[in-house]
């Protein structure tokens, strides 16, 4: 039972975590750039609201204004699949992609405002170092002092924020998939705990657990690839 | 009388005040929160109906749109009416009262346990310490809304099932407030471990005080001012908890619906067209928690402006 409505849940938890990193880290990057700007103080303040926004909220205010007002796109279930073995996947079609937009941009924001705010501090901390100053003095381009020097800088941090956000991703799609009516595994516990249905509880936490566990590993792996003094084992050396 | 006259005047004069008076966003969310806490503290003088008393309903005023005379009765209400003809102010006001009181005492609850936790885990050390600790790390792994989910369901399972509805609000303040006591706990540990290092707590242990005295009128004042900075922002994330949890329909029961409920409610009417159902509920839970949240900023910034 759990194998037949995993996919449906990882898939969702997958595109809005992606979107949340990809938009986040680029508003953030922008945000901490034009400091004063107007779009930027726009988008800090809208960020608030963000965060203050209940989960369900989001979703049901987006089915609202993009299903029921505008009638663009579907407001619950997957669209139609394609199996792939046992994997069942809504992402090859086109009606189980317009579908997986409204869910995954409700799971999304919250995440992508955290990461976004992370990411802005991040950047101004790092703006301000000498290094940036030494670059912009050799005259590099802009976007090489921003992209190459400052944000490989910042990301040690947002990984880590954005691992453990993934776990919170996984345990939003409870609620997500309520709104939207995803048969996924949220529905599934949610349900459970309604009807008060023990084993399906239990085995539902077991696998939050070990999808934390393998989100965590994955984390600590991604600091070796980030971050060469890591790698290098200079961390250690220096300690002994 | 002169003592509380000055404590007055020196409160006008203090940083606190006047860092509170420079903040236009502080002064507006401020007074969102005053008036809605009195909105649901005296909803039964407020309200203009009460939606419990089922007497008072008409199905014919069904379905009226806000501020606009029922197609049958005549009637007008401010905000319209639900499906059962139940004004949607009342509504509200009394929902307000079921999310606020369950967002405090879940706070309040969730206080006090993290508190004393910290406070002894911080004073003891040792296997106390590592032990309370321990079990904080394994509980901020998981998000706060699924522990309490868990925590819901487990006492349903417990409970028969006669006594569910009657002590919902109860379980539910306890689940949330299980969840929340983390992040207390971490920072009163913390500030005690170096308040007892310090001579006011050596000279108390030379007189003689026992270590539950030293902790309770020592130490625990001085470590009490960050716990009020994190009580607030806990507060914002109960009520979200409240009503997430309500909205998925495992926390208040109808009997005792709050805004998460009312939610859950409009959800259902908002592909037939009665929006109103819907948004008003969601824009009283937004302003409140959003009011909570800048109020919760700004203290931190002004108390503790390391923390920034």
């Amino acid at each position: 039972m759990i194998l037949e409505r995993l996919p449906a849940t990882l898939e969702l938890a997958l595109v809005s975590a992606i979107l949340a990193m990809l938009v986040g880290t680029l508003l953030g990057i922008y945000t901490a750039i034009r400091r004063d700007g107007f779009l930027a103080n726009f988008i800090m303040s809208s960020s608030l609201i963000g965060v203050s926004l209940p989960t369900f909220l989001i979703g049901v205010l987006l089915i609202w204004l993009f299903s029921v007002e505008l009638g663009w796109l579907p407001s619950f279930g997957r669209g139609e699949t394609v199996q792939v073995g046992f994997w069942s996947t809504g992402l090859l079609t086109v009606s189980g992609l317009k579908s997986l937009v409204l869910p995954a941009i409700t799971l999304g924001l919250y995440q992508m405002t955290l990461i976004m705010r992370l990411v802005r501090a991040e950047m101004l901390e790092i703006l301000r170092q000498d290094f940036i100053r030494f670059a912009r003095a050799r005259g590099l381009s802009e976007r090489v002092v921003y992209f190459g020097h400052a944000l490989k800088n910042t990301l040690v941090p947002v990984i880590t924020v954005a691992g453990l956000q993934l776990g919170a991703i996984v345990a939003f799609a409870i609620i997500t998939e309520t709104v939207f009516q995803w048969p996924g595994v949220g529905l599934m516990f949610i349900n459970a705990v309604f009807f008060v249905d023990i084993p399906v509880m239990s085995a539902y936490l077991l696998l939050v657990g070990t999808l934390f566990v393998v989100i965590n590993l994955i984390v600590d792996l991604l600091y070796l690839a980030i971050d060469p003094r890591i790698r290098d084992g200079q961390l250690k050396r220096q300690n002994s | 009388m002169s003592g509380e006259k000055s404590l007055m005047s020196r409160f006008g004069e203090s940083d606190f005040f006047y860092s509170f008076k420079r903040s236009p966003v502080t002064l507006v969310s401020f007074a969102v929160v005053l008036l809605l806490i009195l909105l649901a503290v005296f909803a039964d003088l407020v309200a203009p109906t009460n939606p419990f008393d089922v007497g008072s309903l008409n199905l014919m005023n069904g379905f009226t749109p806000p501020m606009q005379p029922n197609a049958f009765t005549g009637e007008v209400f401010f905000l319209g009416t639900d499906d059962q003809g139940r004004d949607l102010l009342s509504a509200i006001i009394f929902g307000l009262r079921v999310s606020l009181f369950v967002g405090l005492t879940a706070v309040v609850f969730a206080m006090v346990l993290g508190v004393s936790l910290g406070l002894w885990a911080g004073y003891r050390g040792g296997w106390v310490d590592s032990l309370i600790m321990r079990a904080a790390d394994i509980q901020v792994t998981f998000p706060s809304i699924l522990i309490a989910m868990l925590i819901f369901g487990i006492a349903r399972g417990l409970l028969p099932p006669s006594m569910r509805d009657e002590l919902a609000i109860s379980v539910l303040i306890i689940s949330i407030g299980l969840s929340e006591w983390v992040p207390f706990a971490r920072t009163v540990r913390g500030t005690t471990l170096v308040e007892k290092e310090k001579e006011y707590v050596q000279a108390a242990r030379l007189i003689g005080l026992g270590s539950g005295q030293i902790m309770l009128r020592h130490i625990l004042p001085n470590v009490l001012s960050p716990v009020l900075v994190i009580a607030t922002i806990t507060l914002a994330l109960a009520i979200i908890a409240e009503a997430t949890l309500s909205f998925l329909g495992v926390g208040a029961p109808p009997t005792e619906p709050s805004l998460g409920t009312l939610i859950r409610i409009g959800q259902d009417f908002l592909f037939s067209g009665e929006w109103w159902i819907l948004i008003f509920p969601a824009a009283t839970l937004l302003a409140l928690a959003l009011s909570v949240n800048l109020l919760g900023d700004w203290l931190r910034d002004t108390l503790n402006p390391r923390l920034k």
